[in-house]
């Protein structure tokens, strides 16, 4: 029993964390309409930051700096590369963007080459004990931060200027613009965000118990486009319901994995898709995503 | 005619070439070859139909190991079913279009990216699958790829072959076999696309709802392409595993589908020429590089600290090339050879002017 509390906080914990990533996604989706392969490139590019920079400006600092420079980079693709891209469908749009994760996530891996680099936080490997359920310092962080950031979000989107703009945007950008939104704001600052969390989301992705950063981080990435898609990739609930259920179903099916060795190994990582294509057939438009009509 | 007679030239130079090239270029341009197959074969996918995939790696791997597994004679330790290789090879093909026809009920549902989302499932359940059915694969190691043999042709090294004083031995028979499989491969496809049901993959691309209304089955013609080219991943992934003569795991992952998607656009998004000049240009830069990197600055050589290595080089440099072809060079490589070629422009009639398609999720429906 005390193994399946530990998994399952550990799954929420590690699923909020895919959510942090999931909701830029999916806020990059609702603001431009573009799958954002390049999201794993960002959330690398965060990390390394962070990683490089704490022995010398501290943690705290360098984490600030890292979450800027990835915000700065999603900024920077989508002024540069996506408002330029004058194409007719989503699709090519999406294209593009894997052709800067190749760049972007070559040149990182090239520079990580065989390191892996510790992210110099300040929880370490410290534990709590709360009665026989043993749990890692950085796990409750990661669930309370990224709780904090979701909920921030949420609520900005909601009440704020900008949010309503962001809103009301993705609902119909034409009429949007002639009520005087700035479209172009509205997407950069998506896709700023959206590095932010990314950014964040790296850090804890390579804290204890993981070793830390290295070249296959980017693929650990991966792992929030299932949360995404099958939450509905228009939905912000979705992306949050989907994180969780691939963190939780991740971590039980690690946790149990000597009990389903018929599975094979690391059957773990590969879950999170297996559960995404069950979703997907009965869901095709995932648990939350809006069924998309059309009137002839 | 003179259309006829410059691919009369172009297949009797590439028919010369084993003839005065060493080994490492044709190698090269095997690999070269069967990325064409499968460029193909993704470009109906994605170029001509709109939908995303991610997964085109999955085909190549069930290729290559379905035809290794039909041919191999089994041992203690690795099954196999001892089927005469031609006939393996031609199954193997069979099996990635059944694998890629189990998986429409999604691909036939989704639509661009989605699909493109939910086809990372089959790399990474594919490489779970690859790594753990050690009996069928081989594990880790992989396993060693039987010679192929056609109608008592053999395409290894013996018996011993020489024409016109030039020793043939397995890469230089494959030459010929991938020349053959390339132009049965671009023949196929130009007639899929020229044809029926070409119009209605490229209305689907265009305009799903519209597509639907005239008629096209959406939802069947999305899986039946993604079975085609399914099939034609597995194809070039028979002809790899022979040039590789050595089938592993690992090379059949997500970067080997990026490279897929980044070789269609930058040849050309929806045509087979473009797939083919794209999978040249991809394949062979890195090559290019490797063999060239005393002479180019900022490149150093494979195993030296320091420098970028020709393999990064060249990824980083099709990663620019596809973000440069999209912004720049709507229509990729092919596109921008067929600008150089055009005469000075003539005057067109109105009709074959292209117009704009209508966005899909237009939200101006009446």
């Amino acid at each position: 029993m005390t193994t399946f509390v530990e998994l399952l906080v550990n799954g929420i914990s590690i699923g909020a964390v895919y959510a942090l990533i999931a909701l830029g996604f999916v806020i990059i989706f609702k603001a431009t309409e573009v799958v954002n392969f390049a999201h794993a490139s960002l959330l690398l590019a965060g990390g390394y930051l962070v990683a490089r920079l704490w022995p010398l400006v501290g943690f705290w600092a360098a984490l600030l700096i890292g979450v800027a420079a990835a915000a700065l980079v999603a900024a920077a693709i989508e002024f540069l590369v996506i408002r330029r891209a004058n194409v007719a469908s989503h699709s090519v749009l999406a294209i593009v963007t894997i052709g800067v994760d190749i760049v972007i996530t070559t040149e990182l891996t090239r520079q990580i080459g065989t390191d892996v680099l510790a992210m110099g936080d300040p929880w370490g490997s410290e534990v709590v004990r709360f009665g026989g359920v043993t749990l890692a310092e950085t796990r409750i962080v990661a669930l309370v931060t990224a709780a904090a950031l979701i909920t921030v979000f949420l609520l900005a989107f909601k009440y704020t200027g900008w949010g309503v703009a962001m809103r009301a945007a993705a609902e119909d950008a034409e009429t949007a613009a002639l009520m005087g939104v700035r479209l172009g704001r509205v997407s950069m600052s998506a896709w700023a965000v959206a590095g932010g969390l990314a950014a964040v989301a790296a850090l804890f992705l390579c804290v204890f118990p993981t070793p830390g950063l290295d070249r296959s981080t980017s693929l650990v990435a991966l792992k929030a486009f299932p949360a995404a898609i099958l939450g509905g990739l228009d939905s912000t609930t979705g992306a949050l319901v989907g994180g969780l259920v691939i963190g939780v179903t991740e971590s039980m099916m690690s946790g149990y994995q000597n009990d389903m060795a018929f599975l094979g190994r690391g059957i773990g990582d590969v879950a999170p898709f297996l559960v995404m294509l069950v979703i997907l057939l009965i869901r095709p438009a995932g648990l939350f995503g809006t069924k998309e009509l059309a009137r002839v | 005619m003179y259309r006829y007679l410059a691919w009369t030239g172009v297949a009797a130079v590439l028919c010369l070439v084993p003839f005065y090239l060493d080994g490492f270029w044709l190698q090269t341009g095997l690999f070269a070859m069967s990325a064409a197959i499968g460029a193909i074969g993704i470009n109906l996918l994605t170029g001509a139909t709109g939908q995303l995939s991610m997964g085109h790696a999955f085909f190549l791997a069930v290729g290559a190991y379905a035809y290794v597994f039909f041919s191999a004679e089994p041992t203690a330790r690795l099954g196999g079913l001892g089927l005469p290789t031609g006939l393996a090879a031609v199954l193997a093909v069979v099996v990635a279009g059944v694998a890629g026809g189990l998986f429409s009920p999604i691909a036939g549902r989704l639509k661009g990216a989605y699909l493109g989302i939910a086809t990372f499932a089959l790399i990474f359940g594919g490489q779970h699958v690859l790594f753990n059915a050690e009996h069928l694969t081989g594990g880790f190691n992989g396993r060693a790829v039987p010679e192929l043999n056609l109608f008592g042709f053999s395409f290894g090294d013996t018996p011993e072959l020489i024409v016109l004083q030039v020793p043939f031995g397995t890469l230089e028979r494959l030459w010929f076999l991938g020349l053959a499989l390339v132009a049965l491969s671009m023949v196929f496809a130009q007639g899929v696309l020229k044809g029926r049901p070409g119009r209605a993959m490229n209305t689907i691309r265009d305009h799903e709802i519209a597509a639907g209304v005239m008629g096209v089955p959406v939802a069947r013609y999305r899986a039946g392409v993604f079975v085609l080219s399914s099939m034609y991943g597995g194809l070039a992934g028979v002809l790899l595993a022979l040039v590789f003569q050595r089938t592993v795991p690992e090379y059949f992952g997500v970067l080997l589908s990026l490279d897929y998607l980044a070789m269609i656009v930058i040849g050309g998004l929806g045509s087979v020429g473009g797939a083919v000049v794209g999978a040249l240009f991809v394949s062979l830069l890195p090559q290019l590089l490797t063999k060239y990197s005393d002479s180019i600055p900022l490149v150093a050589a494979p195993g030296t600290p320091g420098g970028v290595s020709p393999a990064e080089a060249a990824r980083i440099l099709y990663g620019a090339a596809v973000v440069t072809v999209v912004l720049f060079l709507p229509g990729g490589l092919l596109g921008l050879i067929r600008k150089i070629r055009l005469r000075p422009p003539r005057l067109r009639l109105p009709l074959s002017s292209p117009s704009p398609s209508p966005e899909t999720r237009s939200p101006h429906v009446p």
